[in-house]
Order: structure tokens, then sequence, then C-alpha cells
């Protein structure tokens, strides 16, 4: 392929020329890894709380004040009456309530069931998932404490002890940031070469290339080899500033985490390609290029499980690259697996990186037609 | 029977219910000036690119230094030069690195390059504009590192597209003599112009109305043919009667 080095020479001086759009593929990850990385927390803690104490006794107190050391529950105000409680809740100034009923103590003395009630504002249901679970939690502690007391054994007869491996502390950024360079590097390469093939087109100088003897094949790489570097520098500043900023950890192989990105990499840029042999004006390869990500972001497991999506999306998500790369991306970021656990991914990235270059070389023609 | 260097029959290409170029039959011997005349629409843009392997005919048969331009279009594209109608290079790089892309593109390495490149930027003059960025040079100038792009790799057929739109007069005239100068020295060159005294520097011309060849000849027989004194005359009443035909 003799006549791809000129090809990437041009297209190396041309991209380098173009300060702005340079500066836009490196800073703009590092703006949205900031946004995402501090505003995305999945865990809601300290939900402004209201407080109906119905019975003011030392037994309601004690409940209350397991309900506000979980750390979920922040009381902002007692309040008197139900309708009072529920006016906060509706009004929104308290996205929780809880009453503790006159006769609770008397309940707990008889040995009956006491209720408490907690009311929740599940307008939006991920906020109000950790508040509804940490209430259960109170009062299935407080059970096992009263239970134990009762059948004079200190120790509870099961404990399932939990370890969270590879994200003790539970923390968004560490799922989140990995995930975020794989959606960068999805947009930002789709877009510039669906833009890179249109722009000649329209500044009429694909006219004057296609009547050379450069083959499909050598246009279609040299056109995408320059913007591969830029994909692994993008990638290297995410990766840098989450383990600045965010201590999201590196902790398997560098090499391999390079190795199997390149892939992706190339496989992002095929298919900002074939987007450019399907649309006329740079405007159309924004806009689909646009309307890949969404979906992108959806259902690859970005921000949302795909276990809990139906089949059909589930099947869907595994026809997005970008799915398969954040398993690599998570899987050797996170958990430090090597190359035998990740190989169908990277096989199945392959796959995509040649079918999609081979696609967008037959839809391409060298005529002006 | 010495080959042609460029030989159309019966070339057809429509565009839906346009025909754009309709059965032209031509012939052009090596070495020569030949101009494609005709108004905007008259179908010149769309035979050249025919002829380029740019846009597949509809029907009839072309070829291009001995090549069939349906059979063969990428053997063809090493012969020719080429320089479109619309300005086709990088605005964006130099004189000099758009020299350097199309000397690569058309297979000159190295040492053979840069000769080559020397040699086409003294003869065109263009040393002291090789570092400036395209897009910043005027018309003139911007033709000039067109037509040494195009002429590179020494191709035996030259294709211009209306190479002297929007350039001043003394600019013309060099570029013609240059035109006249490749021309001697064995390259066939095929010009399409607006501009009756380009017209009249041609060997032969081809005057072309909505997509039909409407006469053949040396810019003399043309005006003889025709029964008026000038070119410019000719070619207003040939299109005239031509038009007058169709309605």
């Amino acid at each position: 392929m003799p006549r791809f080095w000129p090809m990437f020479r041009k297209e190396f001086i041309q991209m380098r020329r173009d300060r702005l759009t340079l500066g836009i593929m490196v800073g703009i990850p590092v703006v949205q890894l900031l946004m995402f990385g501090y505003a995305i927390q999945m865990d809601v803690r300290n939900i402004p709380t209201v407080v109906l104490d119905e019975s003011r006794t030392s037994t309601s107190r004690d409940i209350i004040a397991a309900f506000q050391n979980t750390g979920n529950f922040r009381i902002v105000a007692y309040v008197n009456g139900r309708d009072e409680l529920d006016r906060a809740i509706a009004g929104g100034r308290a996205q929780a309530g809880i009453v503790v009923p006159e006769d609770y103590p008397r309940q707990r003395a008889r040995g009956v069931t006491a209720t408490v009630q907690v009311v929740v504002d599940a307008s939006d249901p991920l906020q109000s998932q950790s508040a509804i679970a940490a209430a259960a939690g109170v009062a299935q502690a407080k059970n096992l404490e009263i239970l134990s007391a009762v059948a004079r054994r200190p120790a509870p007869p099961i404990e399932a002890r939990v370890r969270p491996r590879y994200n003790p502390g539970l923390r968004s950024p560490v799922y989140i940031v990995p995930g975020l360079v794989g959606v960068i590097l999805t947009l930002t390469l789709v877009l510039v070469t669906a833009m890179a093939i249109v722009r000649e087109r329209e500044r009429g100088t694909l006219e004057q290339l296609i009547v050379t003897p450069i083959t499909k094949t050598e246009l279609m790489l040299g056109k995408i080899a320059p913007y591969v570097g830029v994909g692994l520098v993008q990638m290297t500043t995410v990766l840098v500033v989450g383990r600045v900023v965010f201590s999201v950890p590196l902790t398997g192989s560098v090499l391999l985490l390079y190795g199997v990105a390149l892939i992706f990499v190339v496989a992002s840029l095929a298919l900002g390609l074939l987007v450019s042999t399907l649309v006329r004006t740079q405007q159309q390869a924004m806009q689909v290029s646009f309307f890949f990500v969404l979906p992108n972001i959806l259902l690859s497991g970005f921000m949302f499980p795909r276990a809990a999506m139906p089949e059909v999306f589930q099947w869907l998500g595994l026809l997005l690259p970008l799915t398969h790369f954040l398993k690599v991306l998570r899987g050797i970021l996170l958990r430090g697996v090597g190359l035998e656990a990740l190989w169908v991914e990277a096989l199945i990235l392959a796959g995509f990186a040649v079918g999609l270059i081979g696609l967008a070389v037959r839809r391409f023609h060298k005529t002006l037609d | 029977m010495i080959q042609a260097a460029v030989e159309t029959r019966d070339l057809t290409r429509r565009f839906g219910a346009l025909t754009a170029v309709d059965a032209l039959t031509l012939r052009i011997e090596k070495g020569e000036v030949f101009g494609l005349l005709g108004p905007n629409g008259s179908g010149k843009t769309t035979t050249i690119r025919m002829l380029c392997g740019l846009l597949e005919p509809t029907a009839g048969t072309a070829t291009v230094a001995g090549l069939d331009v349906t059979q063969e279009p990428d053997r063809i594209k090493e012969r020719i030069g080429y320089m479109s109608q619309k300005f086709g290079l990088y605005e964006d790089l130099t004189a000099a690195e758009n020299l350097d892309f199309y000397g690569g593109i058309y297979g000159l390495r190295n040492t053979a390059r840069r000769q080559r490149i020397d040699g086409v930027v003294g003869f065109l003059g263009l040393a002291g504009r090789l570092r400036q960025l395209v897009g910043t040079l005027s018309g003139g100038w911007k033709q000039r590192v067109a037509l040494a792009c195009a002429m590179l790799h020494q191709p035996p057929v030259l294709f211009l597209d209306e190479p002297t739109a929007g350039v001043d007069p003394a600019a013309r005239r060099g570029f013609w003599n240059t035109i006249k100068t490749l021309a001697a020295e064995g390259t066939t060159v095929l010009v399409t112009t607006h501009y009756m005294d380009e017209a009249e520097r041609c060997g032969r011309l081809a005057l072309m109305s909505q997509g039909h060849l409407i006469t053949l000849g040396t810019p003399t027989e043309v005006a003889a043919q025709v029964g008026v004194a000038t070119l410019e005359d000719a070619f207003i009443t040939l299109q005239e009667r031509d038009e007058g035909r169709s309605n």
C-alpha cells in the first residue's frame, strides 16, 4: 500500500494545523470527566427528612437515632402532625418522613410487632432506593439486636459476610470513569472521521483526490491513521485525571489495556468512516454521529446495568463495540484480569474493526455519483 | 493506425431524465491542444469527468491513452493529469506540501520526487510561493500550483476544466504559453474554456450545446462553417441554431 504514507502524512499535517479541533478533542474528555465524576453519585446520602415522633420517649428517640446513624437520613425538622409531614414532603422540603406512632413503646414492651412508618418520596426511584434499603436495614439490625437479647445468644445464628471487592467504598466514580473513557472515545472519534471525508467532498478536494491512482483502502486507512494516536492520548488523559482526582485504580496490565484500546479506537474510527459514506454534508455527519451517542450511553452498560434491561436490549447492546470494550476496561482497571479472561471481547472488537473498515471501503466509490 | 490520445464513440451520460452528454463522438490525437467549448450546462464538465473515470458513462465507449474508461479506470488514472473546475488542492497545506503529497500519490519517491518537483516549480515559476499556504494565494497562483500537481507525474494526457477561470489576462496568457510548451513536448491537452481568445489558441475545437456536439474543427474551419468572421459570432450563431432546433 505505497500510497498510504503520503495520505497519512497529509492528514497528519492537516490535523496538527487544526489547533481548535485538537484542543477540543483533548479538552472535552477532561471537562466531561470532571462533570460526570463529580455529578454522578448513584448512592444518595443525607436526604432531608422530617420526623413525627408521636411517642416522645427514650424508646422512640432510640429508633430515630438508629435511622439517623445510617447516614442516609438527615433530619431537618421535627413536625407535630401527619398533615405537616405530608406537606413537607409534597412541597419538596423533605424527601423522607419517619413516623413513630404513639403506642410504639407499648407495642415493644408487649412483644407485639411494633410499626415505624418511613415515608419516602420515590418520584426518583434511583434516589429513593438507598433510603428504602437503609430503612429496611435499620429494622433488620434492630430486630437482630432484640432477638439476640431475648434468645440470650450474643451472636446471631447466621451472618452473611459480604466482601465488596474491587470497589470497597462502593464509589460511583470508580465505576463511571472507565465507562467514560469508552464513551468519550466513541463520540469524538466517530464524529471526527465522519466529518473528515465529508469535508473533503464539500471542499472539492475529494474530486482531485479520487482522480489519482490512490485506492479506496489506502485513502481510508490514511485518513484514520493519525487519529489513532489522538484516541490513545485521550484515553491516557482520562485515566490520569481519573487516577489523580478520583483515585480510580489501575490494577491490571497497562500493555493489555492499550493493546485492546488500540483495536477499539480503530473500530470507532472505522464506524466514523462508514458514517461518512452514508451522508452528504458535514451537518448530516454531525447529526448521525450524535444519533449514535445515545444508544451507546444507554445500552452499553456505561451507567445503567445491562443485567437489569429486558433481554431485547441486552442483545442490542451486544451490537455496540463500546459494550465489549467496557467489559475489558473495567476488567483490567478494576479487577486486574488478563487476556485469558478477556480474549473473547478482544476478538469481538477486532472483528468489529475489520468488518467496519471492509464495509466502509465497499460503500465508498471512487466516482462522483 | 496511430493510437488516438482520446477517442469517444456515442458517449452518453444521463442523470435521470436529463441527458447531459448525448452520443458524443470525437477523436483527439497525441500532442493536440484540443478545446471544448460551450455554455454552462452543455456537457463539457460531464464529458471530462467521464474521460477521467469520475463518472460512469450511461452508454457509448471512450478510450484514453488506449485504455477503456469503463474497463480500466484505475490504470487510466495513472496516466492522466486533471485540474477540476472547482479548485481542488488543500488550502490548509503549503504549495510545497501539496506538491509533495501528489508526488507521493503518483508514485514518485525520494530523489525522483524531489527532482520532478524542482523541475515543475522551475517550469512554472513557483519558487517564491512554495512555503505559502495555498489558501492564501491569489487565483492565478492557485491555478499554477494546481497545474503543477497535475503534471508532476508527466502524464501523456492532461484534462483541464476551465483552468483560467477567475485569472487575470496576463496570467492567462502565461498559462497558455505553458500549455503550448507541454503540447510541443508531446502531452495531449484537453481544455474547456469560456474565453474566445483562448479558444482561438487551440489546435482544434469542439463546440457543445445542450449535451451534443454541434461542430468540430480548427478555429478557422469553425468560423468558416458558419460563414461569419469571428469565432465568437460563430459560436453564438451555432448555439442559437441549436437551441432553436430543440424548441
